[in-house]
């Protein structure tokens, strides 16, 4: 308490003196001429810790970022709490981030749940909630929540598109639907039922399962008897390979797309079965590093020297690397256009004002846009087909 | 000289505890008045565990079931039926009764071990019932549900942190009184002869089949009691908030505060709120193993957790020749 009081009026006496030379510069809690402190909140802990490497390559880009001279001569200090994805954690550790070490904002805090514990808090306390690590639809509300933005295509966006494929290829399809019965696969179902409007009783079928069900063969029995000849895969991976590979064994042979959530060659077509999954279409937004297409990709190469550098103990396969890269440049960039006004304000106000912003690691054709009334950072994605070995771009990336 | 272990050596530390207790939001920032807030939940929690297991020898690795049945109890009174906040936390510790006496029935044939995995399944269960289809108007799924936080009342000049400590320090110590008084008497002691000599304690005349399914009862009741308070200070509930590793910090938290002690479960509290962030502090990539490390320490040191240390020392000078 003692110091506290001493330290108040010093730091505003500071401040004071400080105050004609530097007319130009605005600065909110964790910003100074030499520092910008950012938080996270990352599971390094407990179930979901494979996440983790998300936050800790944000943490290695910075570093990098640090070592070529910061951002408009200030150097970036990332501190990142552990909060094993349990919801109660995350509160605690955001408010430790907020009251305790006075961050400018928080930064890709990850998971539906921990974002959703804290953000009646951070708007509340008007702390940027910057760039949200997960897909769900809610963090683009700026009316309501004007201190959150999500980053990734969101899943109803990723809905909206593959039905604005069809209506365009395939007007006349009779379309079935598998999902998820929980908030994932209900936002990719709207999204795409959105996507369709006025005809969206194109949809012939809708089955749905439980994550607890040991399978989903006899949905997809009765998916086939309704004679659908397109068919909208929205599972996780364990089901979206059943599914693929059951398809394949009753003979079914609709034109399928599978979420992005389960197109992982190695995790879910291999075990589906390669040549079960030829003709798959799916999308993405970010460069995967196993797909020999990249290998000799200037910006894959940048990518991989800096792994070697800052994220030694990573694995290059992990596309969670590529991700934290690019989220990490979209914050740069966010910093940088703040020049020396670095309120939490013009934070905000600067990440609604990404224009056409393209990062290295995203697919070609692929950008960055927000603004005023636009909180979703990333709204394209790239049609791909699957053709035995790996995925192939098809079309332009298109947005939902 | 007053003696440590005396009732008047007790009488003087509950009494400098509490003063300390009431002194601390004020030199605190609100960050940390909010994470004792949170070990204060846990210590209620943590007492209603040491009843069961502590003083009665029922193993449970279940009760985080019981303290997410206490929070969406509050949750759902709160978010869909606009019940006050304050009055939520006496209808879930009621349910939490309920349930726990009824868990407790069936529980009675299983000993021991066999105890342990029955309440595992329980903790198993939780958080994939609460995302249930047919339950999830109420339960708000896997989204959860957000409650707002509560102002002071009749305009104490606290804030909402302060005055949430204030409150659950209140229950924290109506709680604990509520405990020692059941404890320090006949029941305490049935409960103990029915944990030391079973049979014994038949030949007595104690109705073993009564007592150990109202210690389920009464355990789960301070658990969701603690629940409800949690969820409030939290102002959210989701079913990832209760998974396994809840129930697991829990008997982590009476072990090592100390077991059948009331004094444990606050010392106890402190270590399973704090001890995971100085393990975060000390190492990113392994936590874990950090906490773990903590643990084993404890274990060797303190075999009869904090309580048992502090009893030996208090004792050890009581019995030390006074001072010229």
């Amino acid at each position: 308490m003692r110091i506290r009081t001493l330290a108040l009026p010093l730091a505003a006496a500071a401040l004071l003196a400080a105050q004609p030379a530097a007319a130009q510069k605005k600065y909110s809690p964790g910003a100074t001429d030499t520092e910008i402190k950012v938080g996270n909140v990352n599971p390094y802990s407990g179930p979901a810790s494979a996440y983790g490497a998300i936050g800790k390559a944000i943490g290695a880009y910075f570093a990098k970022v640090n070592d070529e001279g910061g951002i408009n001569g200030r150097k970036i200090n990332y501190i990142t709490l552990d909060d094993g994805y349990s919801p109660p954690k995350a509160v605690e550790q955001t408010r430790r981030l907020v009251e305790q070490d006075q961050v400018l904002l928080v930064f890709q805090p990850l998971g539906t749940p921990s974002n959703t514990a804290i953000h009646k808090y951070m708007n509340a306390k008007k702390v940027p909630q910057l760039f949200v690590a997960t897909g769900a639809t809610k963090w683009g509300d700026p009316k309501r929540y004007p201190w959150t933005m999500g980053w990734q295509p969101n899943y109803q966006t990723e809905g909206r598109i593959y039905a604005r494929y069809i209506l365009e290829n395939k007007p006349a399809a009779k379309i079935a639907v598998l999902y998820q019965n929980d908030d994932y696969g209900k936002d990719y179902l709207k999204g795409f039922k959105d996507g369709l409007g006025a005809k969206a009783s194109m949809i012939v079928a809708e089955a749905s399962y439980e994550v607890t069900d040991p399978t989903v063969d006899s949905q997809m029995v009765s998916l086939k008897a309704s004679g659908a000849d397109t068919f909208f895969n929205i599972t996780t991976p364990k089901f979206a390979a059943q599914a693929i590979r059951k398809a394949y064994d009753i003979d079914w042979k609709p034109v399928q797309f599978l979420n992005n959530v389960s197109n992982s060659v190695g995790s879910v077509l291999t075990p589906a079965g390669l040549e079960k999954s030829v003709g798959l279409i799916s999308s993405y937004y970010l460069k995967d590093p196993t797909d020999p297409q990249w290998v000799k990709d200037p910006a894959y190469l940048d990518w991989l020297a800096w792994m070697k550098k800052y994220n030694p103990d990573a694995n290059l396969n992990d596309t969670f690397n590529v991700y934290g890269y690019t989220a990490a440049q979209t914050l740069v960039q966010v910093l940088k256009q703040c020049g020396d006004d670095l309120t939490r304000e013009n934070v905000m106000r600067q990440a609604a004002n990404l224009k056409k912003v393209a990062l290295p690691m995203l697919l070609p054709g692929i950008t960055i846009d927000t603004g005023p009334d636009d909180f979703y950072p990333i709204e394209q994605m790239q049609l791909m087909r699957f053709n035995g070995k790996t995925w192939d771009a098809f079309g332009q990336p298109i947005g939902g | 000289m007053a003696r440590l272990l005396g009732p008047d050596g007790r009488r003087v530390g509950l009494a400098l505890l509490l003063l300390a207790a009431c002194v601390l939001p004020f030199l605190l920032s609100s960050y940390r008045t909010f994470q004792l807030t949170s070990a204060l939940t846990y210590a209620i929690a943590l007492v209603g565990l040491n009843i069961l297991t502590g003083w009665n020898g029922q193993i449970s690795l279940g009760h985080g079931a019981f303290y997410a049945i206490g929070a969406y109890v509050a949750a759902i009174l709160m978010d869909r039926f606009g019940v006050p906040y304050w009055a939520t936390i006496p209808v879930a510790g009621f349910v939490c009764l309920g349930a726990g006496y009824l868990f407790g029935l069936p529980a009675l044939r299983l000993e021991g071990l066999y105890l342990a995995l029955a309440t595992f399944a329980l903790a198993l269960a939780t958080p994939q019932l609460l995302k249930w289809k047919h339950l999830e108007e109420w339960t708000g799924g896997v989204q959860g549900i957000v409650i707002l936080k509560p102002d002071a009342p009749f305009g104490l000049p606290l804030d909402q942190d302060q005055w949430l400590y204030f409150f659950t320090l209140a229950i924290t110590v109506l709680m604990f009184w509520l405990a020692r008084n059941l404890l320090a008497g006949r029941i305490g002691r049935a409960l103990v002869a029915i944990r030391e000599q079973p049979t014994a304690a038949e030949a007595m005349g104690v109705d073993i089949a009564f007592y150990k399914s109202m210690t389920f009862g009464v355990s789960a009741m301070f658990t969701g009691v603690a629940g409800a308070l949690g969820a409030i200070v939290i102002q959210f509930v989701a079913p990832d908030s209760f998974t396994l590793f809840l129930s697991i910090t829990l008997l982590v938290g009476i072990v090592v505060g100390g077991l059948a002690s009331l004094s444990g479960a606050i010392w106890g509290a402190l270590f399973i709120q704090f001890i995971p962030n100085v393990a975060d502090h000390i190492s990113k990539a392994a936590p874990w193993a950090i906490y773990g490390l903590f643990l084993i320490a404890c274990m060797y040191l303190m075999p009869t957790g904090v309580a048992g240390l502090l009893r030996a020392a208090a004792a050890r000078l009581d019995r030390a020749p006074p001072g010229p």
